[in-house]
C-alpha cells in the first residue's frame, strides 16, 4: 500500500520531458518533488503563473506571487505571469498537456466529483470544472476508499459531479487504473497489494487481463 | 491624454449606491482592492452583489462587507476559507452562485469585449449546466454563459498613471485585468501613481480606455493567507 508521497511517486513517472502541467491541491501538488531532473517541466498554477518554483526561503516570501493554493511560492527562470482568462485559455484551448487532481469519486465511465458534499461541505469547484472538461489527459490522484472504507471508485458517482467521462487514468494507494469504454482496467498494483484486495476495494467494474505487474517507483 | 485621475476614494466611489452589482479582482487576497473595500464598508450600503472569485477571509478582503451584512448574493468559484460565509449561506441569508473559475474570468472578458454570451466546455453535465442552453461544436458539447452585467467593477494594479494605463505584478494580476472595462464604471487603486509618461508603452497591461477613475491608494496591507517556506540548507 503507498502513502501520499508514494502515489505522487509513481504519478510523476507520467510526467515526460516537455509537458506543461497543472497540479491541483493536495496529493497533485507533491508530483512537484519527484518529477526527475533530467527532464524540462513547466508548471501552471490558474490564478496566473507558469513556471513556478519552490517555496521562498523565509523573509523573502511575496505576497503577490502565490499559487491556486493561495501558498507563497517562486517563479524559475523563464516563469510568465498572466491573467485569469489568459490562465483558463491555457487549459480549455488544450495547451496544458497534464492535469493532475484528487478526486471524491470517479465512476467507471470517467466522470468525476470532488467539488461539493451537497448539506455538508460547499467550497466550490475553483478551476477544476474547466481542466477536467478541457484537459485531454487527466490524472486522478486519490485513495482508493474514503475514511469510512467505501470504495471511491463506482459505478456511477452519487455525489453532483465536476465533469463527465473526463478521467484516463488513476492513482491510488493501492493499483494504477485506466478508465477504458468498458470500466476500470487494472494496470498495476501497489507493493504488498493482491489483485483480490483491489476487487474487494473497486466497486465499479474491474477489468483484469492477464497478470498484473507490481508498481516500479 | 485624458485624465482619469480622481481627487480621493470619496470621489472614486460616487455613485455606488444600495443594491448595486460590484466586481472585485483578486484571488484568494491576493491583488484585492484593498482602499476600496475599507471605503465600501465605512459606507455601509447594502443589498450588494458582489462577483468576485473568492469571498476574502473571516476579518480582511470581502469577509469585511459580508461582517456588516452588506452582501446579499456572491458569484465565485471558490469560497472555501471563511467561516461567516459558510454560515450565512447555510442559514439562507446570502445567495451564491458558483460557477467554475475559468467561466467567471470569461465572463468578465466577454463584458470587456462586447460579447453577450460565450460557449464553453466547462460545467457540461453537471450541475452548472441545468437549465442552461446547451450545444454541440465538432461533437462536443458546450454550455452558454453570460456576460456578466455589474454597475461597478473595482481593480487593484501595481502601477498606473492619470490616463487610466495599468500595470500588474505577479499573480496579484488574476482578475483584475479581465475586469477593466467589463462593468458601467471601473474603479482602479495602484500602489504607485506615476507621472504620465513614464510607463513604457510596450509594457502596458491595460490601456486606460477601459478605466473610469484611477487614485493612489493609501495604504496596503497584503495580507498573506497561506504563508509557505522553506528552510536554508
Amino acid at each position: 500500500m503507498l502513502d501520499k508521497n508514494g502515489i505522487a511517486k509513481r504519478i510523476a513517472k507520467e510526467v515526460k520531458d516537455g509537458y506543461y502541467v497543472n497540479l491541483g491541491i493536495g496529493i497533485p501538488t507533491l508530483v512537484a518533488n519527484f518529477v526527475r531532473d533530467d527532464i524540462e517541466v513547466e508548471f501552471q498554477s490558474e490564478n496566473g503563473v507558469l513556471g513556478m518554483g519552490p517555496f521562498p526561503f523565509e523573509g523573502e516570501e511575496d505576497a503577490d506571487i502565490i499559487n491556486a493554493g493561495k501558498q507563497t511560492i517562486t517563479t524559475l527562470p523563464g516563469a510568465s505571469f498572466f491573467d485569469s482568462a489568459t490562465s483558463f485559455a491555457m487549459i480549455r484551448g488544450q495547451h496544458v498537456d497534464l492535469t493532475i487532481l484528487g478526486a471524491m469519486e470517479v465512476s467507471e465511465n470517467g466522470d468525476i466529483a470532488n467539488w461539493k458534499i451537497p448539506g455538508k461541505m460547499v467550497k466550490g469547484m475553483g478551476g477544476a470544472m474547466d481542466l477536467v472538461a478541457s484537459a485531454e489527459n487527466i490524472i486522478v490522484a486519490m485513495m482508493h476508499t474514503n475514511r469510512a472504507g467505501d470504495s471511491k471508485l463506482l459505478k456511477n458517482c452519487s455525489l453532483p459531479l465536476t465533469g463527465v467521462g473526463c478521467v484516463k487514468k488513476i492513482v491510488t494507494n493501492m493499483a494504477v487504473i485506466e478508465v477504458t469504454t468498458k470500466g476500470f482496467k487494472l494496470l498495476e498494483r501497489a507493493p504488498g497489494v493482491s489483485v483480490e484486495d483491489i476487487k474487494k476495494a473497486t466497486e465499479g467494474h474491474l477489468i483484469i487481463e492477464g497478470d498484473i505487474p507490481e508498481m516500479r517507483i | 491624454m485624458i485624465n482619469k485621475k480622481v481627487a480621493n476614494i470619496s470621489e472614486a466611489l460616487q455613485g455606488v449606491a444600495d443594491n448595486m452589482t460590484f466586481m472585485f479582482g483578486g484571488f484568494g487576497l491576493s491583488g484585492i482592492p484593498e482602499n476600496a473595500i475599507a471605503a465600501l464598508v465605512k459606507r455601509n450600503i447594502k443589498g450588494l452583489t458582489c462577483i468576485s472569485n473568492n469571498a476574502g477571509v473571516d476579518d480582511f478582503g470581502l469577509g469585511l462587507l459580508l461582517h456588516q451584512k452588506q452582501i446579499k448574493k456572491m458569484v465565485s468559484s471558490y469560497v472555501g476559507e471563511n467561516d461567516e460565509f459558510e454560515r450565512q449561506m447555510l442559514s439562507g441569508e446570502l445567495d451564491v452562485e458558483l460557477i467554475p473559475q475559468g467561466t467567471l474570468a470569461e465572463r468578465c472578458r466577454a463584458a470587456q469585449a462586447g460579447f453577450p454570451a460565450i460557449y464553453t466546455p466547462a460545467g457540461y453535465g453537471t450541475e452548472v449546466a441545468e437549465g442552461k442552453e446547451t450545444r454541440e461544436f465538432d461533437g462536443k458539447m458546450y454550455v452558454l454563459e453570460h456576460a456578466f452585467k455589474a454597475d461597478f467593477a473595482f481593480v487593484k494594479a501595481w502601477k498606473g498613471d492619470a490616463a487610466g494605463n495599468l500595470i500588474f505584478k505577479g499573480t496579484a494580476r488574476n482578475f483584475n485585468p479581465n475586469m477593466c472595462g467589463a462593468a458601467k464604471i471601473t474603479v482602479v487603486e495602484v500602489e504607485e501613481l506615476v507621472p504620465v509618461g513614464t510607463l513604457d508603452p510596450n509594457q502596458i497591461h491595460i490601456p486606460g480606455i477601459f478605466v473610469q477613475r484611477i487614485f493612489q491608494g493609501e495604504t496596503y496591507e497584503k495580507r498573506i493567507e497561506q504563508l509557505t517556506v522553506r528552510q536554508k540548507a
